[in-house]
């Protein structure tokens, strides 16, 4: 982390007579810090309440800002044809990236493969505003993921319970997103996961120090992140959702199930009109416990995108499986 | 039922951004806290803050329910608001620079001009020490605050009115008009009461 300690030079002025201090690429005069913990997570912090959406150019994009998206991920094929045309799913051309990002004022979002060090840097490099190290695309590392402390832009991963997402938190995550099973359309998996991560806070939060050890042992999680965890009541950082949430509804169940935001893939461009479905998947999110809103919300919306059933895929096609 | 404490019910804005981090603070700071996502729910509080998030989309959605007039008639009225970020852009009569192509609603209630993401993408997002006037209205007494600026937007033009209660960098990122106050930075990221408290403070009893 770029953590430029103490010092005791001043800045920033009080009563109208500014001191200007020429700002440093790498962000310290005296007590100014960049890339710090809190900065990352509270980037997470302000992504809340909303829908993330992904776009797979500037014209969706676009689309998606319009509708109140609150950030767009970048990708060049969202999950849904990943699924269908198959083989390797890498990192997106930057230059697409960098087209979004010059078109769109919200937070551009883009994915790096697992443990894959360089397109993270890369993708650091541009200056996207969050890295998702995404089972979507194909593992680069089956053994390790990123180290993600090292770097100055903040990174989402996914999780399928609690032990998961501690190890990614112990790795340096600002957010987490329970995975769900993307590309399906299909909300069974996102919440499985997010019951999964949430029955395990709550189990937790009655165990005392003794048991919480052999419980971190179970979990396969940092022990000082399980007795914050068990103190709190919940992760240190924001949790969002994602994968198979294709219609309002969906949307408004996963907020009610405790998701703080909601990640749609491809259930709104792969739906029968993009425009008005993104608009009301914002709407769903702000007013997912207001029932009378949701009838008007969710009504005379046309397709949703064609769901799978999960339990139909074979093994080897589940991206949620992905990473440890 | 009469309650002997009277704490002011601080609405907060919750229709997308980091509301619930603002509710935390409002309650440590000694106010009743309120999440606000309909104009009928305005009349029932006595301040409102406008949090942290993203401008674009709290904008629009305020005007697709309404919320708009409605906070605007009770600014007029005289009802304490606070903008954090997002919530100054929304405050703010013009957005000089960084508005979304197309342009984007603000309330347009202080006499301000911002820049919006003036300070960077996120990777240019920091902290850093504020030396404020925040207590300035009662002693003379400078508080340096801890500021948490993430993909912040600064104020390039005050109008008269307006006091300026902060510079970082030669750029205003505190100001107050009237009943209206307005941060580029995030007091509810920090734990520290002390913007919220003066906030309260100007509550009429």
């Amino acid at each position: 982390m770029a953590e430029n300690g103490g010092g005791n030079g001043t800045n920033g002025s009080g009563g109208g007579v500014p001191t200007l201090t020429l700002a440093s690429g790498n962000g310290t005069d005296g007590t100014t810090q960049k890339a710090t913990w809190r900065s990352k997570v509270g980037l997470a912090e302000m992504l809340k309440g909303g829908v993330i959406m992904d776009v797979i150019n500037v014209e969706q994009a676009v689309i998606a800002e319009e509708a109140g998206a609150v950030a767009v991920m970048a990708l060049e094929r969202v999950p849904a044809d990943i699924r269908k045309h198959g083989g390797v799913a890498r990192m997106s051309d930057p230059k697409m990236i960098k087209e979004i990002m010059d078109t769109v004022t919200i937070p551009v979002m883009a994915k790096a493969r697992i443990g894959h060090i360089v397109e993270a840097r890369i993708l650091e490099a541009m200056g996207v505003d969050f890295i998702d190290e995404s089972e979507v695309l194909t593992p680069a590392d089956e053994q390790f993921h990123l180290s993600k402390h090292d770097y100055r832009v903040p990174f989402v991963c996914g999780c399928r319970d609690l032990g998961e997402a501690l190890r990614r938190i112990g790795e340096g995550a600002a957010l987490i997103r329970t995975k769900g099973e993307a590309g399906t359309g299909n909300v069974v998996e996102a919440v499985r996961h997010m019951r999964s991560l949430l029955g395990g806070i709550r189990r937790i939060r009655s165990m005392d120090e003794a048991e919480l050890m052999t419980e971190a042992k179970n979990l396969q999680a940092p022990y000082e992140l399980v007795l914050e965890v068990a103190r709190t009541g919940k992760l240190p950082v924001p949790n969002f959702s994602a994968g198979g949430v294709a219609t309002p509804a969906d949307a408004a169940l996963m907020m009610t199930l405790g998701a703080e935001t909601v990640f749609v893939g491809s259930g709104i461009f792969k739906s029968g009109d993009p425009a008005e479905r993104a608009k009301r998947m914002v709407d769903a999110v702000t007013h997912y416990n207001n029932y009378e809103k949701l009838v008007e919300i969710s009504a005379d919306l046309g397709e949703p995108m064609v769901g799978i059933d999960i339990r139909m895929l074979p093994e080897n096609e589940l991206l949620a499986t992905r990473g440890w | 039922m009469e309650t002997l404490s009277k704490k002011p019910r601080v609405g907060i804005l919750a229709l997308q951004g980091d509301y619930e981090s603002h509710r935390k603070a409002v309650e440590a700071a000694g106010g009743d806290p309120v999440f606000i996502k309909t104009p009928e729910a305005i009349e029932g509080i006595d301040a409102l803050i406008l949090p942290g998030g993203e401008s674009t989309v709290i904008g629009k959605l305020m005007i697709r329910y309404g919320m708009d007039m409605a906070i605007s008639a009770a600014a007029a009225g005289g009802m304490p608001i606070y903008g954090t970020c997002a919530g100054m852009i929304l405050l703010a009569k013009r957005i000089e620079s960084g508005a979304m192509r197309g342009g984007q609603p603000t309330l347009g209630l202080m006499d301000i001009a911002v820049a919006r993401n003036a300070f960077g993408r996120q990777v240019d997002s920091f902290e850093t020490e504020i030396e404020t006037l925040l207590e300035a209205a009662e002693g003379d007494g400078v508080i340096t605050v801890r500021g948490v600026f993430i993909r912040a937007p600064y104020i390039t033009e005050a109008g008269p009115e307006v006091r300026v209660l902060a510079h970082y960098q030669g750029k205003i990122v505190l100001a107050q008009q009237g009943n209206l106050l307005a941060s580029a930075f995030h007091p509810e990221l920090t734990g520290d009461l002390r913007v919220h408290r003066y906030f309260l403070k100007s509550i009429p009893h």
